[in-house]
């Protein structure tokens, strides 16, 4: 492990008791506006979404202007801001309908967006001055003078390239005075990002224009060309040539990257479910929460990090955070395994007096099962589902429809948009 | 209309010689600390060499300083620059941005060209950096023919085109050959492997091979095919492209040469004795590079006409 240094500039003493007075923003992904909604009310301090141009993920559910308006009304009830990333690198037929794009994302009240592209910058500066900048990390930025450079242009933000590391990082921000967004958590570009076109070659899909169809993760078999002779370098019943990376996590490093001073903590994912967002954030809430209220009694809880792989179906890693990772942080040979638990349910209503709960089925459950919820109010808990009853009233085994509502006696406290989740056998 | 330059790249000192009289107007040289996958290593010293080489037929020498840099290689940018701005070299080659700062900062007047490679895909951009400083702009390879064109057409600086050899579609700062051997508990076997340049990937599903090396810079991935543009420059030479480039990483020295000098021939049957001239020359050319083709390197036209979605 890094040796941590504490950082005097964040700190200030209470009372006797040392807090961290620089928090960093916990920053969340969010595909559609239900996962907004989650990602802020499980305690993200902004979000970034996509909107229907100029992004890279093409596949996720992304804003239109007027989701984008109620999203961001939504996210202000909460003191959080939003964030569009516009990270494409425009071909000459892109570059039409950007000004007014642009113009329409500052007028529902968007803070940033995220850019890669000189023209989406400038033109930005131009039309929407009010919005600020954030260098997308698809411009793979990483050493302090590029970071500098980007100072000297007028950009709030810069986000890293995914291989710096963490004394690179404190270079960078003592010799540079600009925002710094890192990635913290969630899967990761093998290659440095910007600087890979496999899908191009492979399946004419730009992956600069947000085609990316994860040739990475691919198998390949590595072969040696001796003399115009096709050597194979593997034998039979050895794995496969492979590049992917396992996900990132730095949960453990939270109070490392707090003290570095980083100013936004990013988790990555616009394709992940409700349940995913939910639980990566509000777990990184809590270590963020619990480091800046006290450093110096801090210690990670063995249950922040056991909640924090129920959602996982990747093996995770430090990537280059703590320097050059080995073949262990890559996947080889084996496919995901499956999450360990499943969301099975999303609260609507918890009535204290009959400790009643009435719940949105997100997931096949019955009784008998053992659940476990959690929330941003409440310590997660795990109990056995007892008889449950439909919206009718009647009893039933299994709750087995999608989006059903139903009910059944929980004895602890719950709150609206809780969930529930269901551990996989 | 004047000649477009033809850029090649030397495998070594004594290659530019043979360059030179096989009819190339400018070199691509360097090192891999500070550039990115380049045909031939040149140590400072050998720049110098190469530089009074080509100077003294009044021909070009460009330096690749297109490397992603991490902050403990920027002292030694800064020392590298000194040294070319000494030397006289014709231009610096860059991407990242911190070369530009250091340039500005070092007061080095060496023209710059721009080439971030993946990344190069609109005339906005090329402008952009042309307004910092930068007198060429290096377009991706992935542009259509028509997206090349529009951008000569609006962009304020230099403009080149890579026209022949492979393509660069993957860099990893990982050690991805390495960690896969060590995977496989056979770490010893890397170590002499560090220089093994005849290493593929075959994808069974669409039956390509993929070259694939490592050097400082971590891994990197090429292109299935070479792509070979010498029947189809006409459009390129109509639009006043400035640079033709032949990449000849991971190529022979005769197969380079060869290659050069069939260029040679086609520019200047073009602009010497006219597009009919050309027209009745290039498939005579084409077959004589497809003659002198590696077996495991079929040609192909790149992006050029190959539409990508998104």
């Amino acid at each position: 492990m890094l040796q941590l240094i504490q950082n005097d500039k964040i700190r200030e003493t209470v009372n006797g008791k040392t807090v961290i007075t620089k928090k960093p923003e916990l920053l969340a992904p969010a595909g559609s506006l239900e996962k907004l909604k989650v990602a802020v009310h499980y305690g993200a301090d902004a979000v970034f979404i996509g909107g229907q141009e100029f992004g890279l993920r093409s596949n996720a559910g992304n804003f239109s202007i007027e989701e984008m308006r109620e999203g961001v009304e939504f996210a202000q009830k909460y003191g959080a801001v939003v964030y569009v990333t516009t990270n494409i690198f425009a071909h000459n037929e892109n570059m039409s309908g950007l000004e007014e794009y642009l113009q329409a994302i500052e007028d529902v009240g968007v803070k940033g967006i995220i850019v890669a592209d000189p023209l989406i910058i400038e033109t930005c500066r131009r039309v929407a001055p009010k919005l600020e900048i954030h260098l997308s990390t698809q411009q793979s930025l990483s050493n302090w003078k590029a970071v500098k450079y980007w100072k000297q242009e007028g950009l709030h933000r810069v986000v890293l390239a995914r291989e710096v590391g963490a004394e690179e990082m404190r270079k960078m921000k003592e010799e540079v005075d600009i925002e710094i967004e890192a990635f913290v958590h969630g899967a990761m570009c093998i290659a440095y990002s910007g600087r890979c076109v496999l899908s191009n070659h492979m399946t004419a899909r730009d992956s600069n224009r947000g085609g990316c169809c994860q040739s990475c993760r691919w198998d390949y078999d590595l072969y040696e060309n001796v003399d115009g002779e096709e050597v194979a370098l593997f034998e039979e019943g050895d794995a496969p040539f492979a590049m992917s990376p396992k996900d990132l996590k730095l949960i453990e490093s939270i109070p490392h990257m707090i003290e570095l001073g980083i100013d936004s903590l990013k988790v990555e994912g616009r394709m992940k479910s409700i349940h995913y967002i939910a639980t990566v954030i509000s777990v990184y809430r809590k270590v963020i929460d619990a480091y800046c209220a006290d450093p110096e009694n801090f210690t990670i809880k063995k249950e922040w990090l056991e909640e924090l792989d129920r959602c996982a179906n990747r093996a995770a890693a430090s990537s280059f955070f703590e320097g050059e990772p080995s073949y262990k942080q890559q996947m080889f040979g084996f496919a995901p395994s499956k999450m360990k638990w499943d969301f099975a349910g999303l609260v609507l209503d918890y009535n204290e007096e009959t400790q009643m709960v009435t719940l949105q089925q997100r997931n096949y459950f019955k009784q008998g099962d053992t659940i476990e919820f959690f929330g941003p109010e409440i310590e997660s808990f795990k109990m056995e589902v007892g008889q449950i009853w439909n919206d009718k009233g009647e009893e039933i085994e299994v709750a087995n429809h999608p989006l059903q509502i139903v009910t059944f006696k929980v004895d602890r406290s719950l709150f609206k948009n809780n969930m529930m989740r269901k551990e996989n056998k | 209309m004047s000649k477009p330059e033809l850029l090649v790249t030397p495998k070594s000192v004594d290659h530019i010689k043979a360059l030179l009289s096989a009819g190339a107007d400018a070199f691509v040289i360097g090192e891999q600390q500070f550039g990115l996958r380049l045909a031939g290593e040149f140590t400072v010293q050998q720049v110098k060499e190469a530089t009074e080489l080509v100077h003294a037929s009044n021909k070009k020498v460009y330096v690749a300083v297109n490397a992603l840099f991490h902050n403990d290689r920027l002292d030694a940018l800064d020392v590298y620059l000194k040294e070319m701005q000494k030397i006289g070299v014709d231009a610096i080659i860059f991407g990242d941005p911190a070369v530009l700062v250091a340039v500005r900062e070092l007061g080095i007047t060496i023209p710059l060209h721009w080439n971030p490679e993946t990344t190069a895909t609109n005339w906005f951009q090329a402008n952009y950096w042309a307004e910092r400083g930068a007198k060429r702009a290096v377009l991706a390879r992935e542009l259509s023919l028509d997206e090349i064109v529009e951008i000569k057409e609006n962009s304020k600086s230099e403009i080149e085109v890579q026209v022949h050899g492979m393509t660069c579609m993957f860099q990893s700062k990982r050690k991805l050959l390495g960690n896969y051997f060590l995977y496989r508990g056979e770490a010893m076997e890397i170590e002499n492997r560090k220089e093994n340049k005849n290493m593929f990937l075959h994808d069974k599903e669409r039956k390509n091979k993929y070259p694939i090396y490592e050097d400082l810079n971590g891994t990197h991935i090429f292109s299935p095919n070479d792509m070979c543009l010498i029947d189809e420059l006409t459009e390129l030479f109509e639009a006043g492209i400035d640079t033709l480039k032949f990449d000849g990483v991971l190529q022979t020295e005769e197969y380079i040469t060869t290659v050069t000098n069939i260029y040679r021939q086609a520019i200047d049957a073009y602009f010497d004795q006219g597009e009919d001239a050309y027209e009745d020359l290039k498939d005579d050319l084409l077959e004589k590079i497809e003659g002198i083709q590696p077996p495991l390197r079929p040609l192909d036209t790149g992006f050029v006409f190959k539409e990508t979605v998104y």
